[in-house]
């Protein structure tokens, strides 16, 4: 039975690998699936959906033998949505505009030092721990959303793609970090969601957004003008480390 | 929905077309959220329909870094032989960064500090 059934099924996959179906589909049903667990486990930080998603795909794209290309042949459909999705984050950000100018000076004092403080500690701790120089390289623009990132890292050297998948892990890092911290620190929603921001990029301000709609607004703006100042930023702080 | 994703793909497209016309170092979409803030502004409201776009992109934003994260298997070697300094890094850095963020923007907010 199985003997016959395990070949039609791999002849099945062959088929469907060749279209952009399965990949498509497949990255969308290892999300929910990562956010059922997500759901079902309380909302453990250690089951981060995004997390679960990729270790799922990895592990099934390795089984069967399937190339990454192959796969995002399907999969940059949704990767694709990360532009317009950008775009969006201008309507939050509209809504909590009177807040943000309430306390401008203290958001865009509190942006600068934390952008500064991720691509610095990001290169250091790298150099200091004798990591080689294209991991150096493609750490320092690991804080702000993939696209610029990716952007960041071929102008200066680095590896595009290390620096998407350096990205990714510190948004989940920070999503699963950054909310305790912050809580223990007793910060405000407006600095919980910027902190979110610029540390993590998309992926922490999709926490923010769980957190509340403040939170996610100020998590929305600081990621869109962390992305600004760190493409100004690491080319120059680069310039004067040499 | 079609109105606005074609409102957002369009800004989209606009801000690509200004970064190539005056190599300012942002990218595309970027310039895209600055235009529909300024739009947004302008205009004194957003359109329920809008609203309801960018409610359903931003609520599944995690999906769409799912692709490229995937992208971690291309770098299988790397991450055996760098993967306890990466892992490392990135911990340490997120932390300063969060802690700095925080702290600096509530230092500089007399009376919130609670």
């Amino acid at each position: 039975m199985t003997g016959e059934l395990l070949p039609e099924i791999w002849r099945l996959w062959v088929y469907l690998e060749a279209t952009p179906l399965l990949g498509l589909t497949l990255t969308l049903l290892a999300y929910l699936l990562g956010l059922w667990l997500y759901q079902r486990s309380g909302q453990q930080p250690w089951l981060n959906p995004v997390a679960v998603a990729i270790l799922l795909l990895v592990a099934l794209l390795i089984l069967t033998g399937t190339g990454y290309p192959t796969y995002f042949e399907g999969a940059q459909f949704i990767h694709f949505l990360l532009g317009p999705a950008t775009v969006a984050l201008a309507v939050p950000l509209y809504g909590q505009a009177g807040r943000v100018r309430e306390r401008l000076l203290p958001v865009l004092l509190g942006l600068l030092a934390g952008s500064l403080t991720a691509i610095v500690s990001a290169v250091g701790f790298t150099y200091l721990l004798g990591g080689s120089r294209e991991t150096l390289l493609s750490m320092a623009p690991k804080s702000v959303t993939t696209p610029v990132a990716m952007g960041i890292s071929e102008a200066i050297g680095g590896l595009p793609s290390l620096t998407a998948v350096l990205v990714i892990l510190t948004g989940i890092s920070g999503g699963m970090l950054a909310p305790g911290l912050l809580r223990r620190l007793r910060a405000d929603p407006e600095s919980t969601g910027l902190a979110l921001g610029v540390a993590s990029h998309g992926i922490g301000t999709a926490r923010a957004f769980q957190l509340g709609e403040r939170e996610g607004a100020f998590a929305g703006l600081a990621m869109g003008l962390n992305a600004l100042l760190t493409a100004v930023l690491v080319p120059l702080l680069l310039g004067w480390w040499g | 929905m079609l109105e606005s994703l074609a409102l957002l793909l369009g800004l989209q497209l606009l801000g690509e077309v200004l970064v190539q016309l005056t190599d300012i170092p942002v990218p595309g979409p970027v310039v895209g959220l600055v235009l529909l803030f300024l739009g947004l502004c302008w205009r004194g409201q957003v359109a329920p329909e809008l609203a309801t776009t960018s409610q359903t992109l931003l609520g599944n934003l995690g999906l769409l870094f799912v692709p490229a994260g995937t992208g971690v298997m291309l770098h299988a070697r790397r991450l055996g032989e760098e993967g306890v300094v990466i892992v490392a890094v990135l911990l340490a850095s997120t932390v300063a960064t969060v802690l700095v963020t925080a702290l600096v923007m509530r230092g500089l907010s007399p009376g919130r500090v609670r």
